[in-house]
């Protein structure tokens, strides 16, 4: 099982390794979004304020809805995803490689844009408490994304619909993220927002099993 | 297929229905005494809270028939999913119309991001993305299918928004919210309306997802029809 999931995963790297597409356009997408949204507040100079953890979170939300749109629309072109469900593998299996590709790739980004952020805004670099924070949103950010993604793929809006599905679901997730990554930002302890990853832990859970469970129907043909 | 006695059993809970939302008019415009700190406007209570259960129901109801749907892949279990999440859709949009008209002249505001609320509004965008699949999806097979698995994992995120957006407001200025005891005369006025709206909405289901059904038969047999042609 494991095995397979990894060969899965492999190839998505592979494929994105040697066209570095996706990665490239996601990461200056979610920069983008990151300074747009410093002008929109007009809060160049000012200190860490409310809004400050939410840019970070929106650049990440909106870059991760693009990169999902790309995890299934590569296997789209020249009938992959047909190869794919032909292996004898379960459909399970391919939820769980499309999903670890996924997290992998938004991790990159992540790993990429939050020290941009905590540069542009003056923050300390070393933050041991938000990767913690990070991995988790990203987890529950690919459990529903990677799902979505699968269903948007095959209808006629394909972009568009992602968003819509995905965004009123991961709202349990945008709002502990923001709220723990605030409190990082804040310098507070680690009991203060251990209610917010439990959140986001739990979300994480339920969406990955739900999602295992319901793959199949997407994908059957 | 509609025979005699289906017709006279439809007239008789269409009548029925009727009966049910002129007695809840009375009793919410002549019967209960006016509310007396609010005021007048309260009786759109008698709306609001109906409206809200009922398309909690209804969702509930979509969740339920979409796993039906799934296991047994019978056209009335997607038709009658289909059906309650688009009467959901309504009675939560006019849950979200008459919720800040009382607001306003109660709390002084149209809108306050407390749990129920913000619960509400999400539910009503996941449910808003539920049609739409369906619509924007090619097959009606598939989109039956895509919209049964939205309407299992988006039902399943609603404990998980209350409980996030209830912690998430009380770490800031809490909001003022109606604790008014219920007097009996008010008490019964709402369980008319709850009755009435309940059965307004299983009415309104049954019609949409027979149409439904019937639509889908439709399909089917001009599809036969065509393959013999050719």
């Amino acid at each position: 099982m494991l095995g397979q999931v990894i060969t899965i995963l492999w190839k998505d790297i592979q494929t994105e390794l040697r066209t570095k597409e996706v990665i490239t356009s996601v990461l200056v997408f979610a920069l983008l979004v990151l300074v747009i949204f410093v002008f929109a507040f007009g809060i160049g100079e000012s200190p860490v304020n409310e809004v400050t953890p939410g840019i970070l979170w929106a650049a990440l939300t909106f870059g991760g809805i693009l990169g999902g749109n790309r995890i299934f629309a590569v296997e789209k072109e020249n009938s992959r995803l047909e190869g794919l469900m032909l292996c004898p593998v379960d459909r399970a299996v391919i939820y769980w490689g499309k999903l670890a590709g996924n997290f992998v790739f938004m991790l990159f980004v992540a790993a990429v844009v939050t020290p941009v952020f905590l540069a542009l805004f003056n923050l300390p670099l070393f933050l041991p408490a938000l990767p913690p924070v990070i991995l988790l949103a990203v987890a529950g950010f690919a459990a529903a994304g990677t799902l979505f993604a699968a269903v948007a793929i095959n209808t006629r809006a394909r972009d568009i619909m992602l968003p819509l599905l995905f965004l009123p679901v991961a709202v349990p997730v945008i709002v502990a993220a923001v709220e723990a990554t605030g409190l990082v930002l804040a310098g507070r302890p680690w009991g203060e927002m251990l209610i917010w990853l439990q959140i986001m832990a739990a979300f994480d859970i339920i969406y990955l099993v739900a999602s295992t469970l319901v793959f199949e129907f997407v994908i059957e043909e | 297929m509609r025979n005699g006695k289906s017709a006279v059993r439809d007239s008789f809970l269409w009548g029925l229905g009727l009966l049910l939302m002129l007695a809840a008019l009375y009793m919410v415009f002549a019967y209960v005494p006016t509310e007396k700190n609010t005021g007048i406007v309260q009786r759109i209570f008698y709306f609001h809270v109906p409206l809200a259960w009922v398309s909690f129901l209804a969702f509930f109801i979509t969740f339920i028939f979409s796993i039906l749907y799934l296991g047994k892949r019978a056209v009335k279990w997607d038709a009658l999913a289909h059906a309650s999440a688009e009467v959901g859709v309504i009675f939560t949009t006019l849950v979200l119309i008459t919720g800040p008209i009382w607001a306003k002249p109660v709390w002084g505001i149209w809108w306050t991001w407390d749990a129920r609320l913000t619960t509400s509004l999400v539910l009503w965008l996941i449910y808003l993305a539920y049609l739409l699949v369906r619509g924007l999806t090619a097959e009606p097979e598939r989109g039956a299918r895509f919209s049964a698995v939205i309407g299992i994992v988006g039902f399943i995120d609603v404990p998980i928004v209350f409980l996030t957006v209830n912690l998430w407001r009380t770490q800031h200025p809490t909001t003022i919210v109606f604790e008014g005891g219920l007097t009996a005369p008010m008490l019964a006025t709402l369980l008319v309306c709850v009755t009435a709206f309940t059965v307004l909405y299983a009415l309104l289901t049954w019609q949409s997802a027979r149409l439904k059904t019937l639509e889908a038969e439709f399909r089917r047999l001009t599809m036969m029809q065509t393959e013999k042609e050719e």
